[in-house]
């Protein structure tokens, strides 16, 4: 996510107490750090939330308006999603147009709900082949202590969830909640010297060198995955991510309620 | 992956449209060194996919704060023309693109002895020309035999494919109209010497079982492939090629 360098001695002691599968906070490899989530922060917004894992704290908004749909899907509704990492959030953010990073992110929280069905994409038809309602999902970081992938999707489904199609305001009779069919939920391993970790901190995030981030449905089924980072992960280090994915998902989603 | 058809992908006899099994990958045909001025190059069809992958370097890296004292680094830019598909596509890179070249390059580090060339930039150019569904993978096939091409040290050669899913049956190498109407969509590239997994994405929708069968089927299509690879640089370098350099 960012270039910044991790002292020696810092990355010898995360890997040293992961060596008795022990982490620099206390939690176990498989643990998330506290997750903390409000919806409905922003009354401008159709929908929006905002995430906090531990340090990492994200915001989700979304507007929702009429236009018209792709040419090879005349009665869907539309989903964009865009991802900035502000200067606000580290100081090795800089300003300026999305980069390969936040570009990564947004289109892998958008693979995760695009995937799944989440949203009812046939309930969002206005007219077929003329109007149909777009939703537009931007997600900014506002502090970034690692595992954005998760915050992002968490914070993306919250804001979905309660998110609210604005007919009133378009002269379209009573405003209506978004159809939502299921809940997405991600979690992403990050690979540390041997072990493989969930919920990397900003320090773990930066001396890894590899991460999966495994979205799962209210089924425990796969819908989205992205392998990340310069190093490799073995078929058995990819099964137990798999495993951790659909036990997390199963956590998450019954906290999110 | 979101579009419906009546279409059968897979009839009764699990033969899929363009008569291959379920565990069959397209054809595939892979030249090594087929551009005058990179530095190493190759050329790749996989159905009716066609790929070009050249690259340039080591060289010096530009731009120079991206320099890296204790290694080279990988840029890679992976490119649409704009005639490769049935719609013209916008020509310039999009947000698809950038996240493409952003995993083919981290794919390929784990292999290149970046090491050997500090501050120094390795750039790999991926030039779709005709796109069928698996080009990403095509183009990640195409890269590691540019570089193996370039004599860029290397621990192995990264081949990739993808297996899915289309009418509930799990395929290897998905050609576009199984990707189009299809249930899911899984690109894979390893490391064939250890079967370590340097490229994975995945959409649709899975199983855990159907999940483990495409990775079986991507493992196997990626040693195929993995031989092709081999046999081009054979054929390019090896005893009575033609080798000009």
């Amino acid at each position: 996510m960012s270039n910044q360098v991790i002292s020696e001695i810092r990355r010898d002691h995360i890997l040293n107490l992961l060596k008795d599968g022990r982490r620099t906070d206390g939690r176990k490899v498989d643990d998330f750090r506290k997750i903390k989530f409000e919806t409905g922060i922003i009354e401008s917004a159709d929908g929006s939330a905002v995430v906090e894992i531990g340090k990492t704290k994200v915001t989700a908004g979304v507007k929702i308006m009429p236009g018209t749909p792709f040419g090879d899907t005349p009665n869907m509704g539309v989903l964009t999603t865009g991802a900035e990492l502000i200067p606000m959030a580290h100081p090795s953010f800089e300003s300026g147009p999305p980069g390969a990073d936040s570009i990564e992110l947004a289109r892998v929280v958008d693979r995760g709900i695009r995937e799944s069905g989440m949203i009812d994409m046939s309930k969002l038809c206005i007219k077929e082949g003329e109007e149909v309602w777009m939703c537009f999902l931007d997600l900014y970081a506002i502090n970034y202590d690692g595992n954005l992938f998760d915050a992002f999707t968490l914070a993306s489904v919250l804001a979905l969830k309660t998110a609210i199609i604005p007919n009133e305001q378009y002269g379209k009779g009573e405003n209506k909640p978004l159809p939502i069919t299921c809940i997405p939920i991600s979690a992403t391993a990050a690979k540390v010297g041997s072990s493989l970790i969930l919920d990397p901190n900003f320090d773990e995030e930066h001396i890894s060198s590899a991460r999966l981030t495994v979205t799962t449905d209210d089924d425990g089924n796969f819908r989205a995955m992205q392998k990340g980072g310069q190093g490799s992960i073995t078929l058995d280090e990819l099964s137990r991510c798999l495993d951790m994915a659909v036990a997390k998902g199963k956590e998450i989603r019954e906290l999110i309620g | 992956m979101s579009g419906t058809t009546d279409m059968i992908l897979v009839d009764k006899d699990g033969k899929r449209i363009d008569g291959r099994m379920p565990e069959e990958h397209r054809a595939v045909k892979i030249e090594a060194g087929v551009l005058a001025n990179a530095d190493g190059s190759a050329y790749v069809e996989i159905g009716k996919n066609k790929v070009l992958a050249a690259v340039y370097g080591p060289r010096e890296c530009h731009p120079r704060h991206l320099q890296d004292p204790t290694k080279a680094i990988i840029q890679c830019k992976y490119n649409m023309q704009t005639y490769s598909v049935s719609d013209r596509k916008r020509p310039g890179t999009d947000r698809r693109s950038v996240e493409i070249s952003k995993i083919t390059a981290e794919a390929l580090e784990k292999v290149v002895l970046t090491e050997l060339y500090p501050r120094a930039s390795i750039d790999v150019y991926i030039e779709i020309l005709q796109a069928n569904a698996g080009t990403r993978c095509a183009g990640l096939t195409a890269a590691s035999v540019a570089l193996a091409d370039a004599g860029i040290p290397m621990r192995d050669i990264i081949p990739s494919i993808a297996a899915g899913k289309a009418d509930g049956h799990v395929l290897l190498d998905l050609n576009k109209e199984e990707d189009n109407f299809g249930q899911a969509d899984v690109p894979l590239a390893i490391v064939p010497s250890t079967n370590e997994i340097v490229l994975l994405q995945m959409d649709g929708n899975m199983t855990r079982q159907e999940f483990d069968k495409a990775i079986e089927l991507a493992v196997g299509g990626c040693h195929d492939l993995y031989k092709l690879q081999k046999e081009a640089l054979l054929k390019r370098y090896g005893d009575g090629g033609d080798s000009d350099e």
